[in-house]
């Protein structure tokens, strides 16, 4: 017997509150969790979300961990809109932070203005590249974007690990993969002393009003959303299938890249096998949990890198594994499905027998 | 040369055993009308339930299967439960299966970090194994390799020569025929869903603790999704998906033996290989629209309620 049954439309609230129920139960879980491993959740939840952002260098890195989130998730959130699924960001972004990174290899010891600027040029071009190649394979042979942008992350882990192993390894780093530490001429400068938050933070808060604007004003996006709501109805109106894939994998592409760029060019200042903490896929979630909305990204981004934050507050404060956080994420987006269903259903009457 | 290429070949086949369990599961729940994106995750699930079982019995892999298999089903059960019963998007909740698998795998294998288990030794078959070259090849194999191609048989029999072969497939050919004439469509797919969530926990459970018998964070490395893309590479017929099973065991070996064929490329290549030849296979298999549109079963990916 169906417990659900169609809304004659769907519910916007039910859309708005699904994030906000999804957030609530992952809590919940959590809650259950943390006693399951003999710790005060009360307590547990103050460390994850309130010590984090106890100190203004706190809040410094909740700012450096929501912009690539942030950034690659409005990339995501355009494909996501016209069902073409990128989930192989963490690859443009390895590819981006490659690309931007060659070039301040390239020009190390260059003490000029535009090396910066190149390497972010660079890094998007990288990353909208290796976006390119999956838009190519679905349109001309039609394969399946979902696995081939996959698959294309796990080849550019692999072009990293061989590009810091061999041509770009720092030849005084001990024979450690890495590259050289870049100079500063091919870094974001920290705002303030001591805080990693940077510019590259403007670069995701541009792409978010762009977005933001491309989504709610632009033709081209309403063709994309067609495109995935009615195909159908998309190829009657002659909006290109083509097109689609195209802006969809090369801008989520670029985007990546930007923020691939930002990571070496910032936190983390060289090329090594750590440049990102899964942000890639992490996106995924931020793109969903936002309702592939621009101004919803951003405050998903946050959340989510609140996270990130709370996670390693927790590995110190309460000894509890840093891959917690990779559990929560989980949880999140299960959750997030699961009350979505609510939009577009809703739990049936319970039918009364009838009395003649 | 043929020194050389015995202990390629026979790593082959034990290489191709976790793609031929999660690709069997995923090509019947395929065949039925649903596409679980999640089978990385519950790779790993599988991975780390096996790993735990094992380390705290006394069975060792032998322990390590069936937990590997009930945690995949529990694992597949989350993801019937929100895209069969409540209709949520298929890719969706198969994406988010496979990020909490993630998740899950890393939290539990925290406590197994650098653990190592015995492993299972080979298993001679008696007086095959003593024929030259074959022998060593095909019948010098761990238990569970067998019990992989025994499954493939299982499997290629049900959906080939059974009443009930014939029921899974018109469920996802016409959920709604199949409805119509009585069938549980719901029920059935809830069945193929768990099955290939058993499959690949064992898949999981035989990575971790038959053919690198260690816990390493993320194991699973990908193997769930080629498995994806050698149901659509197999055209959704278990014989083929054996031979591309093969074929992937056969490039995933490579990087090991490379400097004794007298291959001379970087190792990050060669290990990428698998990946790069996944895009390939999907590229040639794609590309005639109409050939695939064939075999894909019909209701593939869409929800259906009664």
């Amino acid at each position: 017997m169906p417990l659900l049954e169609a809304r004659p439309t769907p519910s916007a609230r039910m859309r708005l509150l699904a994030p906000l129920i999804a957030i609530g139960l992952t809590l919940a879980v959590g809650s259950l969790l943390f006693l399951s491993l003999g710790k005060n959740p009360v307590e547990a939840f103050g460390v994850f979300f309130i010590q984090p952002l106890s100190s203004g260098n706190g809040w410094s890195e909740l700012m450096v961990k929501a912009g690539p989130l942030i950034l690659i998730a409005q990339g995501l959130a355009i494909g996501f809109r016209a069902r073409i699924y990128n989930i192989g960001a963490e690859g443009q972004l390895i590819m981006g932070a490659l690309a931007g990174g060659g070039v301040a290899i390239a020009f190390d010891g260059v003490d000029a203005w535009w090396v910066l600027p190149l390497m972010v040029i660079a890094g998007a071009i990288g990353g909208a590249l290796w976006g390119a190649i999956p838009a190519l394979l679905r349109t001309r042979f039609n394969a399946q974007e979902t696995l081939t942008t996959l698959m294309l992350a796990y080849v550019a882990t692999f072009a990293l690990s061989y590009m810091v192993n061999g041509p770009w390894r720092d030849p005084e780093g001990m024979n450690f993969p890495q590259s050289i530490m870049f100079g500063d001429p091919a870094l974001f400068a920290p705002w303030f002393e001591g805080m990693r938050v940077n510019a590259a933070i403007l670069i995701a808060a541009v792409a978010s009003l762009a977005f933001w604007i491309f989504t709610s004003r632009s033709f081209l996006a309403y063709q994309l959303t067609v495109g995935g709501l009615a195909p159908a109805a998309a190829r009657y109106a002659g909006f290109s299938a083509n097109r689609t894939v195209w802006v969809s994998l090369v801008l989520s592409g670029l985007t990546a890249g930007l923020a691939g760029v930002g990571e070496v060019a910032g936190p983390v200042g060289q090329l090594n096998l750590n440049i990102s903490p899964g942000y890639g896929f992490a996106a995924i979630i931020v793109a969903y949990l936002g309702r592939l909305n621009a101004i919803g990204i951003v405050l998903a981004g946050l959340l989510m890198a609140l996270l990130y934050l709370g996670g390693e507050a927790a590995q110190v404060a309460l000894q509890l594994p840093a891959a917690i956080t990779g559990l929560f994420q989980g949880m999140l987006l299960f959750f997030l499905l699961g009350a979505d269903v609510f939009v577009d259903y809703r739990l049936k009457p319970r039918p009364r027998p009838a009395y003649a | 040369m043929i020194e050389h290429l015995i202990p390629v070949l026979a790593g082959t086949l034990a290489a191709a055993t976790p793609l031929i369990f999660a690709g069997l599961g995923e090509l019947v729940a395929e065949r039925t009308g649903v596409i679980n994106l999640g089978v990385e995750g519950m790779m790993l699930i599988g991975a780390v339930a096996g790993f735990a079982a094992a380390a705290h019995s006394d069975g060792g892999a032998l322990a390590g299967l069936p937990a590997g298999a009930v945690a995949g089903m529990l694992a597949a059960l989350i993801f019937a439960i929100l895209s069969l019963s409540m209709a949520a998007n298929q890719a969706a909740c198969g994406l988010a299966l496979t990020i909490f698998g993630i998740g899950l795998s890393a939290f539990i294998g925290q406590h197994y970090v650098s653990y190592s288990l015995p492993g299972l030794p080979p298993l001679d078959i008696p007086g095959l194994s003593e024929i030259p070259v074959i022998g060593r090849i095909l019948f010098h194999q761990d238990a569970v390799t067998y019990l992989g191609l025994v499954t493939f048989v299982g499997v290629w029999w049900v959906l080939k020569k059974t009443r009930l072969g014939l029921v899974l497939k018109a469920v996802g050919e016409a959920p709604d025929a199949a409805h119509a004439i009585g069938y549980p469509v719901i029920a059935i797919r809830y069945g193929a869903t768990l099955f290939g969530g058993a499959m690949a926990g064992i898949a999981g459970a035989y990575l971790s603790t038959v053919y690198t018998p260690l816990w390493v964070q993320n194991m699973v490395a990908g193997r769930g999704w080629i498995a994806i893309a050698l149901v659509v590479f197999a055209a959704w017929n278990p014989t083929r998906l054996l031979l591309g099973a093969w074929l992937f065991g056969g490039v995933t070996i490579l990087q090991f033996h490379a400097q004794g064929l007298g291959i001379a490329l970087p190792v990050q290549f060669l290990a990428a290989l698998p990946y790069l030849a996944t895009v390939v296979v999907l590229v040639l298999i794609s590309r005639d629209k109409r050939l695939l549109q064939l075999n894909l079963p019909a209701s593939l990916g869409k929800p259906w309620m009664p």
